[in-house]
């Protein structure tokens, strides 16, 4: 299956935390093509293992699966629905936008707007806030509550879109960008000979506090550890210290929450390589999956590479491509000697 | 029925770029009527005569344009500016996907993460010189080659049918273009006791222009506007009119910002609903203006609009109840072949 | 059950000070199960043997209040919080404190009550001044709040319906069941109001396979309140989310399914803030599956928080319901 088709069948698949199935199941179906052993536990976290040639330590790749979204809430008389938000929402970005509702049966909907014609003057000055806002399915009370329940996801309705220059825009390219390196990887690992064992895990719950990568470390116990997410892509209005390049690769982590040796072992292995990435740095520990993995149990050492992507919990996150696809490359070389990497850093 | 309007609402025709949705309602009304014919602004005009004697001239217009944008800058990182075209209201354009120019390049308008913002930053709406198209070019030159300047853009959204209601973008007024499509398709044994002109108008939204020149060139003895309008039958306050309700019928406007209606018409259209058992009611604001704003005043043309209730229009998605749409078909159609009798 | 709930919620008890009603607790449930034994945090283990799956039910002993953190030169004591405790709903309350000193919260003058902060907040003792104040009540001192239960109409006003009513239903829970093919830790818990952390040691020692927290949840049903779907007199609450947990799929499925076997009054809750000791289950090691059972209570984490008897009694039903269950089948446990 081709890279792009992956990836437009990862951002379209549902996954709002807590209720990962979809895209869980489609990552494991993934996975079992690529690994030794692939399964899903418990809490929908998917993992898949590569056996290496000695299995003598363990690394673990942890991409999110999990995307935001909401919540029905409350229904109000004539049908409307309020929403709880799961993650973290810009409330102007929400009027307007077409959502899907996964109750006993798939109901579309929009988020209502005031059209210019029924405003008052000073209204365009105004947010509208989130618990203002509500979700219309146009349909008939009794209809909307014979189908929907309490506690429905509600997602954005969502189309992968390939852009001019490589570029590919989509709601939940956070993470399922992620996730595609972690594929990326195995693909590129296939030709490659390695020592250690490889965990690929795709994590749940990242949205709401990284807790499948806390608890997924925890079982798993590996030796090193690697977190994959998106980072936030060049925009103007944004300073360029706090971006990273559409184009430019991978951005490697440096900060508290980084093995400082690990990570400067990658970057080495990114130059020889001449595998273009680009440094980002993390003063304070951020809210990636590698936050939780690297304190739990015994504590791993970490390693990040994320995906530079414009308009961050929008419903047109932005990507190139071409990042997806260094990144993975860089991440086989690494696991394929990540066995003595380890001897000669951490030990 | 629905299909017609799943076609129209679907076809591009932002203000002053109405070529795709006229050829398309063309071809869809050529082999329905006497003529058809297209004026230098681009209203689309088709004729279609009784054999009656001394029948009145009804003008029916309905405006094939919606509400958009236009690409007016380029910045060197390949990033589009662009300013809004007919009434957007400029905190939609955030997070949404949209379609430029003919070829439907793909762009999408992006926003800071919310990560990135300061504490209080999301409580004020953004304003649209922080908005940008972004179309994956990655310079000027590059974005231009793909989308010159000038270029249209509207929402790129999919007409969906869904139980009892339809969701779709360009409902103002693509659900007035296709109920008129309707009104032109009559069987072989139907003929209106009326003369008709029919008109699908460009320029509506961005001040009733391509109406502006109707009434000279038509000179008819009344004007039926046919629209997708405001329904407010949503979370509101109190004191807040719903406009038109979905599922209660038509909407027959007694007043808006642009024309005061006909009350003879008013009357010929509510006992036309009444007697046919047909469900109606008025719009309850006098909020917007329509095509016949400009062309009763041309010696005083007798003039009514009669509208779908949308929610949401202006908006990237509307939504409405097909049997408002229906029985909207069913009372327009029924009004005027009963025509001669009332007035 | 209304004289053990007075009892069980006029005891003092604040986060970190839970002596007095983990004796209280201790004596109610003694007679219902196999084991006690109070772990090295200060929660309250208490124990049904049974060859299934471990199941852990947790309700919070500790209740909000306030640590005297100094004492002024004209003998008021001042006060820093000790959970969500807002200043407003302190003001002129009378407290307790963990040696049997009473007194009564005064404030510093102030403009508007936006300005109202605990370092306007003292505590007044009585004390002629600061040498007799500290011979009353040192520094490190921990208070909480008096108030008697009052019964209004078929609702119930308390202090510390937070989550005494949760111990009431676990009590009561452990006197009716008779027959349960699990393994039931009913465990008491400590310091959940500043961050569920007995909740969390507890989880972390038994790895139960399946956590069921009891507490109170907010309400959208009183003027101009926040909207939440929750409802007085509607039943229990079995919770899909809160700050703390989204609930897994099986977990809340295997409840509402109980509930309607059963035909138990109940309601979905879904709360945007806060958290409760399932939370702190849920993630303890590998992850536990967890869910809660809440009672919908008004005026949470005030003096007179307001639930209803019958919402109370099907919080009961449900438990003893879920807990007759074959906890590993119904789950899937392997």
């Amino acid at each position: 299956m081709k890279t792009e088709d992956m990836l437009k069948a990862l951002t379209e698949a549902p996954g709002i935390s807590g209720s990962e199935e979809d895209v869980a199941h489609l990552l494991r179906n993934y996975f079992a093509r690529l690994t030794d052993e692939a399964f899903i536990d418990k809490f929908n976290n998917v993992i898949g293992i590569k056996k290496g040639t000695s299995s003598a330590g363990k690394v673990m790749m942890a991409a999110h699966i999990d995307q935001i979204g909401f919540l029905v809430h409350t229904f109000e008389e004539g049908g409307f629905i309020r929403i709880a938000p799961i993650g973290g929402h810009d409330p102007r970005v929400l009027p307007g936008q077409s959502v899907i509702i996964y109750g006993k049966e798939i109901i579309r909907g929009v988020i209502g707007t005031t059209p210019p014609h029924l405003q008052k003057s000073g209204d365009t000055g105004k947010v509208t806030a989130l618990e203002e806002l509500y979700v219309d399915t146009g349909l008939k009370e009794e209809d909307v509550k014979a189908r929907l329940r309490i506690g429905d996801p509600v997602l954005f309705d969502n189309v992968c879109t390939r852009m001019a220059g490589g570029y590919y825009s989509a709601a939940a390219m956070d993470n399922r960008a992620g996730v595609l390196v972690l594929l990326e990887t195995l693909r590129i690992l296939k030709g490659l000979k390695h020592q250690w064992d490889v965990y690929m895990v795709g994590t749940v719950q990242e949205e709401v506090g990284t807790r499948g990568g806390a608890l997924t470390a925890y079982e798993i116990k590996p030796d090193v550890g690697i977190a994959i997410d998106v980072t936030f892509g060049d925009f103007p209005g944004i300073p360029d210290r706090q971006t990273s390049k559409l184009g430019g690769g991978g951005a490697v982590a440096v900060g508290p929450n980084f093995h400082p040796q690990l990570t400067e072992r990658l970057i080495a292995l990114a130059q020889d390589w001449e595998i273009p990435f680009q440094k980002e740095f993390n003063p304070r520990p951020g809210g990636t999956d590698a936050v939780s993995m690297q304190i739990a149990a015994r504590g791993v050492p970490m390693v990040q590479v994320s995906i530079p992507l414009r308009y961050m919990h929008t419903t047109v996150e932005t990507l190139d491509l071409q990042d997806i696809r260094r990144a993975g490359r860089l991440l086989a070389l690494f696991a394929a000697h990540i066995d003595e990497i380890h001897g000669e850093v951490v030990g | 029925m629905i299909h017609i309007l799943e076609k129209f609402s679907n076809a591009i025709g932002v203000s002053g770029n109405e070529d795709e949705i006229r050829a398309l309602i063309e071809e869809t009304i050529k082999d329905h009527v006497e003529s058809v014919s297209v004026d230098f602004m681009g209203n689309l005009y088709a004729v279609k005569p009784t054999k009656a004697k001394n029948a009145p001239h009804v003008l029916l217009v309905a405006h094939m344009d919606e509400v958009g944008l236009m690409v007016t800058g380029t910045e060197s990182n390949g990033l589009l500016r662009f300013s809004p075209v007919g009434g957007v209201d400029s905190r939609l354009l955030v997070s949404k996907r949209i379609l430029l120019g003919k070829e439907r390049v793909p762009g999408v308008i992006g926003a800071k993460p919310i990560h990135l913002q300061d504490r209080n930053e999301w409580k004020s709406p953004l304003p649209l010189s922080a908005l940008y198209i972004d179309i994956g070019a990655s310079d000027e030159k590059e974005a231009s080659a793909k989308v010159p300047l000038g270029t249209f853009g509207t929402f790129q959204t999919v007409f969906e049918s869904q139980r009892d209601v339809v969701l779709g973008k360009a409902f103002d007024d693509r659900a007035g273009c296709s109920l008129l499509t309707e009104l032109l398709m009559t069987e072989d044994d139907e003929e209106y006791p009326v003369h008709i002109t029919a008109v699908f108008t460009v320029q509506e939204e961005v001040g009733l222009r391509g109406a502006s020149i109707l009434a000279e060139r038509v000179r008819p003895d009344y004007c039926i506007a046919f629209e997708g309008t405001t329904a407010g039958d949503v979370p509101r306050g109190p004191s807040e009119s719903p406009s038109t309700e979905m599922r209660k019928g038509p909407a027959l406007s007694f007043m808006d910002r642009t024309a005061i209606g006909s009350d003879k018409l008013i009357d010929h259209f509510s006992q036309t609903a009444k007697i046919k058992n047909i469900p109606y009611q008025y719009k309850k604001t006098v909020s917007g203006g329509t095509d016949i704003g400009v062309i009763h005043m041309k010696g005083g043309i007798p003039s009514l609009v009669l509208s779908v209730p949308v929610r949401y229009i202006h908006a990237p998605k509307g939504i409405l109840a097909v049997e408002d749409y229906k029985n909207a078909i069913c009372l327009a159609k029924e009004a005027l072949m009963n025509f001669k009798e009332v007035l | 059950m209304k004289t053990l709930i007075k009892k069980v919620v006029e005891t003092f008890g604040p986060s970190g000070r839970e002596d007095s009603i983990r004796e209280i607790i201790k004596k109610e449930i003694e007679p219902f199960v196999d084991s006690l034994a109070v772990d090295t945090m200060g929660n309250l283990h208490a124990v049904k043997k049974g060859a299934g799956a471990r199941v852990m039910v947790a309700a919070h002993m500790d209740e909000i209040g306030f640590v005297v953190t100094h004492i002024d030169k004209m003998g008021f004591l001042r006060i820093s919080p000790v959970g969500g405790v807002a200043p407003v709903r302190c003001l002129y309350q009378r407290v307790l404190l963990d040696n049997g000193v009473k007194g009564v919260i005064g404030v510093e003058p102030v403009k508007n009550n936006n300005e109202i902060d605990f370092s306007k907040l003292y505590v007044d003792i009585g004390a002629k001044d600061e040498d007799e104040a500290r011979s009353l009540a040192g520094e490190g001192r921990f208070g909480a709040f008096l108030n008697e239960m009052t019964e209004l109409n078929d609702l119930i006003a308390a202090k510390s319906l937070d989550d005494r009513i949760g111990c009431v239903v676990a009590i009561e829970a452990a006197r009716r069941l008779k027959k349960s093919p699990n393994e039931i830790h009913f465990v008491f818990t400590v310091q959940e109001e500043v961050g569920l952390r007995g909740a969390r040691a507890a989880a972390f020692r038994i790895e139960p396979e399946l956590g069921i927290a009891l507490d109170v949840t907010g309400t959208g049903d009183t003027p101009e309140s926040a909207k939440m779907p929750m409802k007085l007199r509607n039943g229990v609450a079995i919770k899909i989310k809160d700050s703390s947990l989204l609930v897994p799929k099986k977990v809340k499925e295997f409840f509402m399914a109980v509930a309607e076997r059963n035909k138990i009054r109940h309601q979905p809750e879904i709360l945007t803030f806060g958290g409760t000791d399932a939370g702190a289950i849920n993630l303890s090691k590998s992850g536990i599956l967890a869910g809660c059972l809440s009672i919908p209570t008004r005026y949470i984490h005030s003096v007179s928080e307001t639930a209803s008897l019958s919402d109370i009694e099907e919080t009961v039903k449900l438990l003893v319901k879920i807990l007759e269950c074959d906890v590993k089948k119904e789950l899937a446990l392997e």
